[in-house]
């Protein structure tokens, strides 16, 4: 079995170094964390911390737009895509189970988003650390976001899997990725405000709100970054919603997640007649 | 011959997508090292039932045993080639990549796929990417993976589509090789030409159903379809050859006969009688085509 999958993860990691899958999302990772981290340094002299916290708190911001994204342009072709050229009967009728070829699949794409998010977040850390200084703690935040990011796209590895099984074109599965994109990370935050704003303070502000901000693996990984630490909290000034969840809220629900749509992708998989 | 003996057995084989009935009735054996063309129409069934053999779908009911096996268990995967019509693999892999991903998902070392590859005569172009094979390429890339290891049966979906006569020629060889090493082979068509003539056995599939399943031979005599015999007679002679043989008047000086095969030589040795009033005979056999029709047609009606 897992000479299967390292079999299926060999090719389709070397796929994404050739079609410059790897090399782009490295570059757009790392231009963006870049310039986060240098147009957010203004605030340390008034908050009186270092340069690195607040360059954490400004990539955690990037990490929740950009994994998500990222991971959906890497995913979204993967069943889809085999199934148009005409290989993924020809592959299916080799000894090859559906789930490694999925697991296979998910490893490579894995391997290349934390490579892009290792590299993207890690050197803008490393610049703000040498051009603001850096304490263990802010440089335990970085390896938290740079962690917890790798997990928020693992997410949506999954569900853009989802997608490409579901709709069966290349075309159909952008689609819905950029769909999926929209509702869980733009449209769902939008919704939880125009709901406070309408609540004003009331029982779901105080008890249904925080359960549904951990719900959204978007939402939960920037509640766990912003309270593993209280000096993003600080800057990012995110720390309330936080403050009503049990520790394991936001955690428990970034690592249910990749795992949920993995089993749903494979569920959906079990239904196509290649 | 029991289920034992057959590398690949069906029997009572039916297909239903919602209320249309795609096959139904489909009984079809193939021994170990035979080679069973399947020919039909676009839309006859074919694929639908190399489809139902590879597993990818389910039969609404009859058996299929692939070497034994359930189709679709991996024993059976294991058990099986497959060659598809068209087949794209990912363009920014090279061809020796694209062979050793499926060595190593058939179990097979990484050692056979140079052989392999040149065998089917890509060696050289082994380390380019498959983006920039020809389709003649591509569909030898797709034979080498059919080669892989050692499998009971293999099913071959239009296998000379886009190749050039010298590869074709190779084709050959490979499936009487193929089927030396005591592979079942099942290739699929939708025409009868010189490589379905080479099969050991021909099945014809049309609407759905197996129409006829039987050598080539046999399915001529079954047939019964005329063979033409095209006489040019002496300059003034048509008449009087005409006279003594009937069939029809082609032009000024030609005569032509039909006759059965059974026929064929008492009728010869009535024109040999004619002496010098014929110039020449041309005998014309029923084609493949011709063959391949008749059986659709009946199938049709």
């Amino acid at each position: 079995m897992i000479a299967r999958v390292l079999a299926i993860a060999a090719a389709e990691f070397r796929i994404q170094t050739r079609n410059r899958w790897l090399a782009s999302a490295t570059v757009l990772m790392l231009l963006f964390a870049l310039a986060l981290t240098f147009a957010g340094s203004a605030p340390t002299g008034t908050l009186g911390v270092d340069l690195l916290t607040v360059a954490v708190a400004s990539m955690t911001t990037l990490a929740v737009y950009l994994a998500p994204f990222l991971a959906l342009m890497i995913a979204f072709d993967a069943v889809a895509g085999e199934a148009e050229r005409g290989t993924l009967g020809l592959t299916l009728t080799y000894p090859l189970s559906r789930s490694e070829m999925l697991l296979g699949k998910f490893l490579a794409h894995l391997a290349v988003l934390a490579i892009a998010i290792g590299v993207g977040l890690g050197a803008a850390g490393a610049a703000a650390w040498l051009a603001g200084g850096a304490g263990p703690e802010s440089l335990m935040s970085l390896a938290r976001l740079i962690a917890t990011a790798i997990v928020l796209g693992a997410s949506f590895l999954a569900l853009g899997y989802a997608a490409s099984v579901l709709s069966g074109s290349g075309a159909g599965a952008a689609g819905l990725a950029v769909g999926l994109w929209l509702v869980l990370v733009v449209l769902y935050d939008l919704g939880l405000l125009g709901a406070l704003v309408f609540d004003d303070g009331g029982a779901f502000t105080k008890h249904a709100f925080p359960w549904l901000l951990a719900a959204n693996p978007a939402d939960a990984f920037r509640l766990w970054n912003v309270a593993g630490s209280e000096q993003v909290a600080l800057v990012s000034g995110m720390a309330g919603a936080g403050a009503a969840l049990p520790v394991w809220a936001a955690p428990l629900s970034l690592f249910l997640w990749p795992v949920l749509a993995l089993l749903l992708a494979r569920a959906a998989f079990a239904r196509v007649e290649p | 011959m029991t289920d034992r003996d057959s590398a690949l057995a069906i029997a009572g084989l039916a297909k239903r997508y919602g209320r249309a009935q795609v096959l139904g009735g489909i009984a079809l054996d193939v021994a170990p090292g035979e080679r069973v063309a399947l020919l039909g129409h676009n839309g006859a069934g074919k694929s639908t039932l190399i489809k139902l053999v590879l597993g990818l779908t389910r039969p609404t009911c009859g058996t299929i045993r692939v070497a034994g096996h359930a189709p679709g268990s991996a024993a059976a995967r294991a058990a099986t080639a497959y060659l598809p019509e068209q087949v794209a693999f990912h363009k920014s892999l090279t061809g020796r990549e694209q062979l050793t991903t499926f060595a190593r998902l058939a179990g097979e070392p990484v050692k056979t796929v140079a052989p392999l590859l040149e065998r089917v005569g890509l060696i050289d172009a082994a380390d380019q990417r498959i983006g920039t094979y020809s389709k003649g390429m591509r569909q030898r890339l797709g034979l080498a993976q059919a080669l892989l290891g050692r499998r009971r049966v293999a099913l071959l979906d239009e296998p000379t589509s886009g190749l050039d006569p010298i590869s074709r020629h190779d084709l050959y060889a490979v499936i009487d090789e193929m089927a030396a090493n005591g592979t079942a082979l099942l290739i699929a068509s939708h025409a009868l030409t010189e490589l379905e003539a080479r099969t050991d056995r021909i099945a014809i599939m049309a609407k759905g159903r197996l129409v006829a399943d039987d050598s080539l031979g046999n399915l001529a005599r079954a047939a019964a379809l005329p063979t033409r015999i095209r006489l040019t007679a002496r300059e003034g002679a048509a008449d009087a050859v005409q006279a003594s043989l009937g069939g029809t008047r082609v032009n000024g000086r030609a005569v032509e006969l039909h006759c059965t095969t059974e026929q064929k030589m008492a009728q010869l040795a009535r024109i040999s009688v004619l002496g010098d009033a014929v110039r020449d005979v041309e005998m014309v056999p029923p084609s493949l085509e011709d063959l391949y029709r008749h059986y659709c047609g009946e199938g049709l009606q």
